[in-house]
């Protein structure tokens, strides 16, 4: 209870876990947008722009979110994990303050016109504000992605005389084969959520009987992204990510898979729970042969069990590591097959009307979610006990003055902001879905840009869901 | 290299001040300003385009710090912890305040988050303020370049130091009145009709109890760390930034009262920027200085991280500036005109 590592710990996961539900989306949503924004100004179809306009609102609800969980993180560094800082900032602070200056600064310029803009500027401008973000979403990723590669697999750096990181090579650097490798698995996943996400949206205004036209599109769009997307998350991107853990941290390798012993032809656990004091993973379904074909391309290739290492170099937490890297893995699995359903039905033209799987893309939402929270707790906790992997130790790097009851009482108020912000995003986002795709409006004159606007005719409420009483309702 | 990278992350924490110094402003005026609540709207929406730019020097700064000096981020951040988690909390109550109010059309809503928004906006000026107290007034930085501070002991500057004492809430409070009268002349610049007219009368108030109020801030100053006027007398970029600084408030003032909006905003913005840069040439070497022994001081030369990454640095700062600046201007373009008060049902903030 008084070991501030474990708190410090505790709060970084927790907060940085709160803060990826939001950009997650916000990324894989900023390229569906894009897409949307693009078929409208080439089809110059409505149903592409009133889709788009949905989604736009939707992203910047994420995105307010995501920018004010994500500056607690920058802070972290310094306040909880000074000495970290203090060794490596001449090496990480050039990716966390290029984000700011190459992402943030794009991405800030270009929100306000992308969410309220569209009535001020042309169909084109709009659709450039919409590639902006796309970029500056995608640029800021890869930022923090290279900084995470760095403390997964350093590269390009120096020991300097003063016991501190030193760049010493830029590209290899922000362009290591981990960063790379670790990138495009990620934006990949961000995709996957992005289509869940829209196809789950589209099926439940389809099985409501809700806004047909969108609701069509969204379907298309998320069950075709959604099936590409998934399929890139688990090859080449996911097994490119293995073939390095496999590589340079044979440890967490071992550790997320369950694997006590070495030798070739190394199986492959399917499910199964792990016992770590007896040694052996208990009521395993393996598939013989595979984790070595899956690890090094070859099933007589040798794969080190956990008994090979010290037990000081193992992960201190093998069966949080192995479930997480198995939900990860048995989730992605599943997601590829419910988008390949989806797309094929799609296809057919039969998606719109399929209720059961209309159904099952709707309840299928969280498991994007999941997986990636999975999918960094197993990267993140495989790392351990090394902040730096092979180079500093985690408890090396917190901050010396700070109690573990401060770090307690901080998450704690974390819990509570949190919790608050939760609730509230829960509950806009939730009236917007009610109320659907905002209507579309004409593009003003040119030289009518800050004119007042006309006020919006009342909508009729929509049919099949009861029309949102009271006055708590957003005003359209 | 020290001095170069010292005047980055001055001139950057400047920059985040005089910018998102005016958010604070228009927002702790902002109940007082705008009484409706299309006028309230009005003042979100011309802040709105803004503010999340503006914040984003702040992380841009920190970045160059603990790229440049990480041991002053390792010092600074983690011995001022319960104090930079307070200004976190805050920074989200500002953001949501200000992005989630005009989600829900019922008056308790709007309310509730105008007061949010007002109170954030207040708050940050006051804890940032009393940041800079605090490095002018040093800190009990030790040997291991680490100290702890509690967050208030007996309020006096001398021994049982703590993070709030008369001197750091007196910068704290006239850290509030500079941005206040800075979003007053922000708002009078950007906006139309009642608001602007309020926002005038606030600005000719307030830029006379700030003309006011610094003297009083410099002699407190003085009694708290002499030492930094003996070195100010002999810079003649101290004195030169504190000219700029004089010439820019009695802009505002002259302008404020002939009720030209630009150049009173462009006044106190040179204000806000000329007495941050004075200060940063007066403490020149010393980043944190140490109230135990001046040998525990962090300094540039002694703080800063090896030459060879931070060229680098530059390499990409090079690049990296000059499209910040073409981002706000292109944002400055598209937001040139004066914010109305919103029709009745528009979307928007």
């Amino acid at each position: 209870m008084d070991d501030p590592v474990f708190w410090h710990r505790l709060q970084f996961g927790f907060t940085a876990t709160f803060h990826y539900l939001f950009p997650q989306l916000t990324m894989g949503l900023a390229l569906l947008i894009a897409i949307l924004k693009g078929q409208g100004l080439r089809t110059g179809e409505a149903r592409y722009h009133d889709a788009a306009r949905f989604w736009i609102r939707i992203f910047g609800l994420n995105f307010l979110i995501g920018v004010v969980t994500g500056i607690p993180l920058e802070f972290q560094f310094g306040t909880n994990w000074a000495a970290f800082s203090r060794s490596t900032g001449p090496v990480i602070g050039h990716t966390l303050a290029m984000e700011g200056v190459f992402a943030f600064f794009l991405e800030s310029s270009f929100l306000a016109l992308l969410v309220f803009g569209e009535r001020r500027v042309s169909a084109r401008v709009h659709f450039a504000a919409s590639v902006a973000l796309f970029l500056g979403t995608w640029l800021s990723g890869f930022f923090i992605v290279a900084t995470n590669a760095f403390m997964q697999h350093p590269e390009g750096y120096r020991l300097a005389a003063d016991g501190t990181y030193v760049l010493d090579g830029f590209w290899s650097y922000v362009l290591s084969g981990w960063a790379i490798a670790e990138y495009l698995h990620v934006m990949a996943a961000t995709v996957v959520t992005a289509a869940f996400v829209m196809a789950a949206v589209g099926a439940f205004w389809a099985l409501a009987g809700l806004f047909p036209d969108v609701a069509k599109l969204n379907l298309k769009l998320g069950a075709y992204a959604g099936a590409i997307a998934s399929m890139l998350v688990a090859f080449p991107t996911g097994d490119s990510q293995a073939k390095l853990v496999a590589r340079h941290q044979p440890v967490a390798l071992a550790a997320m898979e369950g694997r006590f012993e070495s030798g070739p032809r190394a199986g492959l656990n399917l499910i199964g729970q792990p016992n770590v004091s007896a040694g052996k993973v208990e009521n395993a379904i393996r598939v013989p042969g595979i984790l070595s074909v899956l690890a090094f391309g070859s099933v007589e290739h040798d794969v080190r069990g956990l008994t090979d290492f010290p037990k000081e170099s193992w992960p201190p937490n093998v069966e949080l590591l192995y479930y997480a890297f198995h939900i990860m893995a048995g989730l992605g699995t599943l997601m590829i097959l419910v988008m390949l359903v989806a797309a094929f039905l799609q296809w057919r033209g039969r998606l719109f009307a399929a209720r059961g799987w209309l159904w099952v893309l709707m309840l299928s939402f969280p498991a994007p979610y999941i997986a990636t929270i999975a999918g960094w707790t197993a990267a993140e906790l495989g790392r351990q006990p090394w902040i730096v992997y092979g180079l500093m130790k985690t408890d090396q790097g917190v901050s010396p003055t700070v109690h573990a009851g401060m770090t307690l009482f901080t998450t704690l108020g974390f819990a509570g902001v949190y919790l608050a912000l939760g609730l509230l995003f829960v509950m806009l986002v939730t009236q917007e879905i009610r109320h659907g795709p905002p209507e579309a409006r004409p593009l003003p004159e040119p030289g009518a840009r800050l004119a007042p606007e006309p006020p919006a005719p009342k909508p009729e409420p929509p049919s099949g869901i009861p029309a949102p009483a009271g006055p708590l309702t957003r005003r359209r | 290299m020290a001095e170069l990278w010292f005047w980055m992350v001055a001139v950057m924490i400047a920059l985040y001040v005089v910018l998102d110094g005016f958010d604070f402003g228009a927002g702790a005026l902002h109940l007082f300003v705008a009484r409706r609540d299309a006028e309230r709207r009005q003042v979100l929406a011309a802040v709105g385009p803004w503010w999340d730019g503006n914040e984003v020097w702040l992380l841009a700064g920190g970045g160059t710090l603990l790229v440049a000096f990480p041991a002053v981020i390792a010092a600074g951040f983690s011995s001022f912890y319960l104090a930079m988690f307070l200004v976190l909390w805050v920074l989200i109550l500002r953001a949501v305040g200000l992005e989630l109010r005009s989600h829900v059309e019922h008056p308790l809503w709007r309310s509730l988050f105008d007061v949010a928004f007002f109170v954030a906006s207040a708050l940050l000026p006051v804890l940032l303020g009393a940041a800079l107290g605090n490095v002018l007034r040093g800190v009990p930085l030790d040997a291991t370049g680490f100290f702890a501070l509690p967050l208030f002991t007996s309020f006096r500057t001398t021994r049982e130091l703590g993070v709030l004492d008369w001197f750091t809430v007196s910068t704290g409070v006239f850290a509030l009145v500079a941005t206040a009268a800075h979003g007053a002349n922000f708002l009078a610049w950007r906006t139309t009709g009642e608001v602007r007219a309020r926002a005038r009368r606030a600005s000719k108030v307030l830029l006379p109890v700030l003309f006011l109020l610094w003297p009083a801030m410099t002699l407190a100053t003085w009694a708290v760390r002499p030492g930094l006027f003996r070195d100010f007398v002999g810079r003649p970029a101290g004195w030169a930034f504190f000219g700029l600084a004089l010439a820019g408030i009695l802009a505002a003032e002259w302008a404020a009262r002939r009720e030209n909006d630009l150049v009173a905003f462009l006044g106190s913005a040179a204000w806000l920027l000329g007495l941050l840069a004075a200060i940063a040439a007066s403490v020149y070497p010393v980043m944190l200085p140490s109230t135990l022994d001046a040998s525990f001081s962090l300094t540039a030369p002694g703080a800063m991280a090896p030459v060879a990454g931070l060229k680098i640095a530059l390499a990409w700062w090079c690049l990296g500036l000059p499209l910040s600046l073409v981002y706000g201007v292109v944002l400055a373009r598209i937001h040139k005109d004066r914010v109305p008060p919103p029709a009745e049902g528009s979307h928007g903030y």
